[in-house]
């Protein structure tokens, strides 16, 4: 017991205390610079009517779609290569160092890399005879973008995790495959990928709750804009809470987030079986 | 050494208990009653604040000052979670779109006791500039620092390439119909990729090499550094009864018509599209490496501008407006006092001296803002001289009287949230200015909805 309390003492003030109190705010009208008030419903009644909260909601779906879909992909397709080519300590370490640098400085770097008129990528682009893109200031573009810049920081750690995976398959699958005539892809397609689905859902619940909480990288780069195309769910709360005081509504809303995290982390679990292996 | 773990465990535990609870107030029980806390964002003002405490613990040797700067986003939220928790600093730099909210929630203390205990002279500061920080409610929360002003930053070589002399740059004129000189100026500055200019035959406007005006956003609610000028010059008000707005006017013919002008020279392709001056890292970066000619931007950022090696910089006057004047938006920060201070007689005094023109003159020497005190003024000019910039077109609207203030509104946040975006989807041509009515009406609701 003496050796959980530091955790549970953790747990207990970082997680379950906010969690609770945050809960309670969200039904109050608290402004942070007078003690809240409790209002009922009105908060979540205030949501149902707010386009912004709506449209929030849609651009961080948006994100987490582009997001989840290409970087679990690229983070399959980097684990097979490794698995099959070098079991390298170093190329290991190279493929998880964006995963190091933190999420600001790499927005920062990628912002000056992806400016209109003095960014270097653009200036390739031109080089290479393609009009220059407005990557943050189109709003087809900026979710996207940002998007991009987070599945370029997180694929490589992604991508080990789905390397440990790989490594618990046992190799006499492969070798009865073998055996049998099977070629590269349907040994991918039959064996490879039903027995790293444990891991895979593992990977997918915990990337997508990450994936929906984005906002560090919005933070510094376009800030909700251009008009509303990357104000985020969290970056909206943010707003609400902190420069619009309005900590009630931001609370109600976190606690709609919460629920559809908890919704879409428990179908996710579910229909793609997490519990059980196909090795059984 | 013989320490069970659960010794260890619990001794762990006291010290944190101690240093949390000492961290609590301020640490006002740790350090002595003479002693004020006081805030700055900006960096390049620490060295002179510095050696203003000094000259204050000197005249006042019964109080100091311990000075802590963050950057300006960093300060507003740690300066928030300050109040709620109770470890805001004695007194801090404000910024009037900030105070007012400060102030409607009981966060700023106000000083009319003070001034009038002490006879403070209000005079001796540019005129308007004390009364900008008398809030809604008639009280006085804070005494002037320094105030800025816009102009029109311009790179001199694209300017005498384009053979357009300096006297042509200062007297430009505007109006909302064809743009008056300032816009055949723009359109000369223009060149396209093949060199054409912006009034020559053949010009190419999709593609463009450098443009005559940059640009570094919508403006929102405010449009300190990017309308606000072209619109009050077209005798447009924000709102009524400013700077206490209660009912705004984003729907004024007067304004539309000249956010409609200006998002013209997008499509005549004298200014960036919206997604590419957007898609930057900031309008100072593009002016430096050459991409615009004429960027308007505030005082403060003289500094900035100073810093771009690759571009000779000059400074140009605002264009005569429709009204047959200049105006320039004329805003200033102020040291306030937080409400909750245990330190009201230290805090004052420190407020009463950055106010004063000993301050404010070793303030001005270094030549990075304006000081509010008028008599300081000329330090601040030749040390601007000093460094190559001639402010005059900063000051001119000051001098003349011509200048207004910033729509300062206690829902300036909430007001923010519906312009911004409201002026992005204009600027963007995805919505007419005729739309901005729609966001009037939003930013009224909210305003009545607060009264």
């Amino acid at each position: 017991m003496i050796f959980l309390a530091p955790a549970t003492l953790g747990f207990v003030v970082f997680y379950i205390w906010p969690t609770l109190r945050g809960a309670y705010l969200s039904f109050t009208e608290y402004s942070l610079l007078q003690p809240p008030r409790f209002n009922g419903l009105q908060n979540y009644e205030r949501m149902v009517q707010d386009s912004f909260f709506w449209n929030a909601l849609v651009v961080t779906v948006e994100y987490v779609v582009i997001n989840i879909g290409l970087q679990t992909v690229l983070a399959v397709l980097i684990a097979m290569l490794m698995y099959r080519l070098t079991k390298s300590i170093t190329v290991r370490a190279v493929i998880l160092l964006p995963y190091l640098i933190a999420n600001v400085v790499v927005a920062l770097v990628w912002y000056w890399m992806l400016d209109f008129q003095v960014g270097i990528v653009n200036q390739g682009l031109e080089l290479i005879g393609i009009d220059p893109v407005a990557f943050f200031g189109d709003s087809h573009w900026a979710i996207p973008t940002v998007a991009g810049i987070n599945i370029w920081r997180h694929m490589g750690y992604t991508a080990l995790l789905v390397f440990a995976g790989l490594q618990m398959i046992p190799s006499y699958v492969y070798e009865a495959a073998e055996v049998d005539g099977s070629s590269e892809m349907q040994t991918f397609w039959r064996i490879t990928l039903p027995l790293l689905r444990p891991v895979l859902v593992m990977v997918l619940v915990v990337t997508m709750i990450g994936s929906f909480q984005v906002f560090d990288t919005i933070a510094v780069t376009t800030q909700g804009g251009p008009i509303n195309a990357t104000r985020v769910i969290y970056f909206y709360i943010y707003e609400r809470a902190f420069t619009r005081f309005d900590f009630g509504y931001a609370s109600a809303m976190a606690m709609v987030l919460f629920v559809i995290l908890a919704i879409v982390s428990l179908l996710q679990l579910r229909l793609l079986r997490a519990k059980e292996s196909d090795l059984a | 050494m013989n320490i069970s773990r659960r010794t260890l465990l619990k001794g762990t535990l006291a010290g944190l208990a101690a240093s949390a609870v000492a961290g609590c107030n301020n640490g006002a029980a740790s350090r002595g009653s003479g002693e004020v806390i006081y805030w700055l964002w900006d960096s390049a003002q620490l060295p002179m604040y510095t050696e203003c405490a000094k000259v204050f613990q000197q005249e006042n040797p019964q109080y100091s000052v311990k000075i802590e700067q963050y950057g300006w986003n960093d300060y507003w939220n740690k300066l928030v979670t300050g109040f709620i928790s109770g470890t805001a600093p004695d007194v801090f730099t404000s910024h009037s779109a900030k105070y007012p909210l400060f102030a409607d929630k009981g966060q700023v203390l106000a000083l009319d006791e003070f001034v009038e205990r002490d006879g403070v002279d209000l005079s001796i500061y540019q005129q308007g500039l004390a009364d900008r920080w008398i809030g809604a409610d008639g009280k006085r929360y804070g005494l002037p620092k320094d105030f800025d002003t816009e102009v029109y930053f311009y790179n001199s070589a694209l300017t005498e390439a384009a053979g357009i002399s300096t006297e042509q740059l200062n007297s430009m004129t505007w109006n909302p119909r064809d743009g008056g000189t300032f816009e055949q100026i723009v359109a000369r500055l223009t060149v396209d990729a093949k060199g054409r200019r912006g009034d020559q035959p053949g010009f190419d406007k999709n593609n463009i090499k450098v443009y005559g005006l940059g640009y570094g956003d919508a403006g929102g609610a405010d449009g300190q550094t990017s309308w606000s000028w072209y619109a009050a010059s077209n005798g447009w008000k924000y709102s009524e009864g400013e700077p206490w707005g209660t009912k705004f006017f984003y729907d004024d013919p007067k304004f539309t018509e000249t956010i409609a002008w200006w998002r013209g020279l997008i499509t005549k392709g004298y200014m960036p599209t919206y997604a590419q001056a957007k898609s930057g890292v900031d309008v100072t970066t593009s002016f430096g490496a050459g991409k615009y000619a004429i960027t308007p931007n505030g005082s403060w950022m003289l500094e900035t501008y100073a810093g771009l090696k690759q571009v000779k910089t000059k400074l140009a006057r605002l264009p005569q407006g429709p009204i047959g004047k200049r105006v320039s938006m004329m805003n200033g920060l102020a040291d306030t006092i937080w409400a909750d201070t245990t330190r009201r007689d230290a805090a004052w005094a420190w407020v009463k001296f950055l106010g004063s023109k000993t301050a404010q003159d070793i303030v001005a020497k270094a030549g990075v803002v304006f000081p509010a005190v008028s008599a300081s003024l000329p330090l601040a000019k030749a040390a601007f001289e000093a460094d190559g910039w001639d402010v005059t077109p900063f000051l001119e609207p000051v001098e003349a009287g011509d200048v207004f203030a910033y729509p300062a509104n206690p829902n300036a946040a909430d007001v923010t949230a519906v312009m911004v975006p409201a002026m992005d989807a204009v600027m963007s041509f995805e919505k007419e200015p005729s739309s901005l009515a729609e966001a009037n009406e939003d930013v009224n609701q909210i305003l009545a909805a607060a009264s």
